[in-house]
C-alpha cells in the first residue's frame, strides 16, 4: 500500500509507543472491556499501578451520520439522530427538529400541546438516560444492586415511550412541525402513576448508593475537574455543572416551553470531597432526575387540564410536505442528558436535502478531557473517572 | 448567573454582539482581518482571514467585552467541486455573557489529496479544538497547522481519502474485504 501524505502525526505516535522502555507498560483497555460502556479503546501507559497517560481511540461505532444526512431529506434524518445517543433518542430528535423548524420559521406556531408533549417525553428520556448512567456507574465501582434497581425503573419509562411511539429505544416520535401521534389515551394517567411509584425509589437509591460509604470513598476527591479546564475542553451538561458552573441550555436559550416550567439547576458543591470530583458528577445526575420529575409533574398537570386532548387535535397539522428552505446556515443547540448537543445545518436552495449537517456530540467532548483527568491516577480510579463521564459511544463516534 | 437568567436565541446571536466584535477586531488587528460578513441569515457570521485566526480567537476569548470561553463546534464544509473552496466554521459561545458568535474561514484549494487546505490550529486557545480539528482532518481533509497530534480520529489510521468531501469515491476493498 502506498504511503499517504499527512501521516507525520501517526508516525510520531507509533514511534512513541514503540520507544516505551522497560519501566513503563502499555495496557489496552477495550474495545470490548465492560467498563468502557461500549466499544471504546483506551491505551494506558502505566508505571506499576499508576496511569501516566491515557490515549483514547474512538471510532469503532462510526456510522457516517453526517454523510447519510447529506443524502436524504430532513424528515428521513430524524431516525438517524435517534441512533446517535441511543439512550436519549427523544432529546436528539428534539434538537434536530428545533433547528429545522427555526429555519422554516414555524417554531412559534406550534400548538402548546405539542410542545408540552415533547418536553414530557424528553424529560422521561432524560430520566431513563441518567438511570443508566447511575446504574452502570454503580456496577463499575462494584455495586450490583443499584444497577438492577435502575434498570427496573427505566423499564417502566421504556414501556411508556414504546406505547407512545411504537418502538422501545429509537422512537422517531418528534417530527418537523409536530409529532408522530398524539399521546395514547390514558398515557397521562399512567405517567402520573409512574411518578408516584418512582419518587420513593429515588430515596431508596440515595440510601443505597449516593451516601454509601464505600461508594463515596471510591468517588469523592477522585478525578477533580476544575471549572476552567472543563470549559476549555468543551465539557457540557452534568460534567460542566458538577464543576460548579451553572450552565443549562434549557435556561440559557429558553427553548420550547422551558421558560414556563419551574425547575432548578443542580451544580456540584463538593459535599463529599472537592467540587468537580466523580461523586459530584454522580450527584448532579441524581439531582437532575429529581428536577426532571418536577418538570414531568408540571407537564402532566397542563396536559390534563388546560391543554387537554380534544377530538380535533392533529399533532401533524404543521408537518410540511416538503421542507423548502432558502440557502442559509444555522447552528442549533439543546441540552441533552449528556450536555450540549448541537447541529449545524448548511441548506441548499430548491431541494430538501441539506448540503452539510454537522453534529456536535456532547459525549465526544466530555470524553476528550479524559487524558487530562487521568494523569497520574491509579488504574482502578481510571474506571471510576471514565464511568463518571457517562459516555455513549453511539454519539462519540456518530 | 442566577436561576432566572433569561435569554433567547435571538438575543444570544444578536447583531449588537456581532457589530461590537467586528469593530473590536478592526481596532485591534486592522481592517484587513475581517474579510467579509454574512448577515442575511438568522445567525450572522464574520469571515476572518485565516492567517489571523489564532490571534483573533485568543483575543475574543480573553477580552472582557466578549469572553468567548466556550468553543461549541468546529465544522468543515465542502463548497462543492466547482467552487474549489472549503469553509471552516467556528461556533463560539460565552458562558459569562451568554452570547454566541460564528466565525468562518474560507480557503481556496485545488482538492488534490496531497495538497490539503491549510488552516492554523486553535487548539492552543481552546483544548477542545484538538478533537474537533482531528475530526475535520479525518473526514474532510483540512490540515490544521500547529496541531499537536493531527491523527485520524473516527476512521482507521490507514484509511484513504476524506469521506465528507463531495467528490469522495468509496474504495472497492479495505484490506482485501469488499466494502461496496
Amino acid at each position: 500500500m502506498s504511503e499517504t501524505p499527512y501521516q507525520e502525526a501517526q508516525r510520531a505516535y507509533e514511534a512513541r509507543i514503540a520507544a516505551i522502555g522497560a519501566e513503563e507498560m502499555v495496557i489496552n483497555m477495550g474495545p470490548q472491556h465492560p467498563s468502557t460502556h461500549g466499544v471504546l479503546r483506551l491505551q494506558l501507559i502505566t508505571d506499576g499501578e499508576l496511569v501516566k497517560e491515557v490515549i483514547p481511540h474512538v471510532g469503532y461505532l462510526h456510522r457516517c451520520f453526517e454523510k447519510h444526512a447529506e443524502s436524504m431529506n430532513y424528515g428521513k434524518t430524524i431516525p438517524f439522530t435517534d441512533r446517535m445517543d441511543y439512550l436519549a433518542s427523544m432529546n436528539n430528535s428534539h434538537a434536530f427538529v428545533m433547528g429545522v423548524e427555526r429555519m422554516l420559521g414555524i417554531e412559534k406556531q406550534l400548538p402548546k400541546r405539542v410542545e408540552y408533549i415533547r418536553v414530557l417525553v424528553c424529560e422521561l428520556n432524560r430520566i431513563a438516560s441518567h438511570l443508566i448512567a447511575i446504574g452502570t456507574y454503580g456496577i463499575d465501582i462494584g455495586a450490583f444492586t443499584p444497577f438492577m434497581w435502575c434498570f427496573r425503573d427505566r423499564e417502566h419509562i421504556m414501556n411508556m415511550l414504546e406505547w407512545a411511539s411504537g418502538s422501545r429505544m429509537l422512537y422517531n416520535y418528534i417530527w418537523v412541525g409536530g409529532l408522530f401521534y398524539d399521546l395514547p389515551v390514558g398515557f397521562e394517567a399512567r405517567c402520573a402513576e409512574f411518578v408516584q411509584y418512582f419518587k420513593p425509589k429515588l430515596a431508596e437509591l440515595d440510601e443505597l448508593l449516593t451516601n454509601n460509604r464505600i461508594f463515596v470513598s471510591r468517588t469523592a476527591n477522585i478525578g477533580v475537574l476544575p471549572a476552567d479546564v472543563a470549559i476549555n475542553y468543551g465539557c457540557s451538561g452534568p460534567m460542566l455543572r458538577a464543576s460548579g458552573v451553572k450552565w443549562d441550555l434549557r435556561r440559557v436559550d429558553d427553548y420550547s416551553v422551558y421558560p414556563e416550567l419551574e425547575f432548578d439547576i443542580p451544580i456540584g458543591e463538593g459535599e463529599m470531597g472537592h467540587v468537580g470530583d466523580c461523586w459530584d458528577r454522580f450527584k448532579v445526575r441524581v439531582e437532575e432526575i429529581k428536577e426532571s420529575v418536577r418538570i414531568i409533574e408540571q407537564c402532566l398537570d397542563r396536559l390534563t387540564k388546560a391543554l387537554k386532548r380534544t377530538a380535533d387535535f392533529d399533532p401533524r397539522a404543521l408537518v410540511p410536505k416538503k421542507v423548502n428552505l432558502k440557502a442559509q446556515d444555522y447552528y442549533v443547540r439543546a441540552e441533552n442528558p449528556k450536555g450540549e448537543l448541537g447541529f449545524y445545518f448548511v441548506t441548499q436552495e430548491k431541494t430538501d436535502i441539506p448540503k452539510r449537517v454537522k453534529a456536535r456530540g456532547p459525549s465526544f467532548h466530555n470524553l476528550s478531557v479524559l487524558p487530562e483527568l487521568a494523569k497520574g491516577v491509579l488504574i482502578a480510579d481510571l474506571i471510576a473517572i471514565l464511568g463518571s463521564i457517562d459516555i455513549v459511544l453511539g454519539e462519540v463516534d456518530r | 448567573m442566577d436561576d432566572q437568567a433569561v435569554g433567547t436565541l435571538s438575543r444570544a446571536f444578536n447583531m449588537d454582539v456581532f457589530l461590537r466584535v467586528k469593530s473590536l477586531l478592526a481596532a485591534q488587528f486592522g481592517e484587513a482581518v475581517v474579510v467579509g460578513e454574512e448577515v442575511a441569515g438568522l445567525q450572522p457570521a464574520l469571515i476572518i482571514s485565516g492567517e489571523w485566526l489564532p490571534q483573533v480567537c485568543l483575543f475574543l476569548r480573553d477580552h472582557e467585552a466578549t469572553y468567548f470561553d466556550f468553543l461549541s463546534c468546529i465544522s468543515a464544509v465542502d463548497n462543492g467541486p466547482a467552487a474549489e473552496t472549503f469553509t471552516v466554521v467556528y461556533h463560539l459561545a460565552s458562558i459569562p455573557h451568554q452570547h454566541q458568535l460564528t466565525l468562518k474561514v474560507m480557503i481556496q484549494n485545488d482538492r488534490r489529496l496531497d495538497n490539503l487546505p491549510v488552516v492554523p490550529s486553535v487548539s492552543s486557545v481552546w483544548r477542545t479544538a484538538d478533537w474537533h480539528e482531528r475530526e475535520a482532518f479525518d473526514l474532510m481533509g483540512i490540515y490544521f497547522e500547529g496541531h499537536p497530534d493531527l491523527r485520524r480520529i473516527l476512521l482507521p489510521d490507514d484509511w484513504h481519502g476524506y469521506p465528507l468531501r463531495k467528490d469522495y469515491e468509496e474504495a472497492e476493498t479495505y484490506h482485501g474485504i469488499p466494502i461496496k
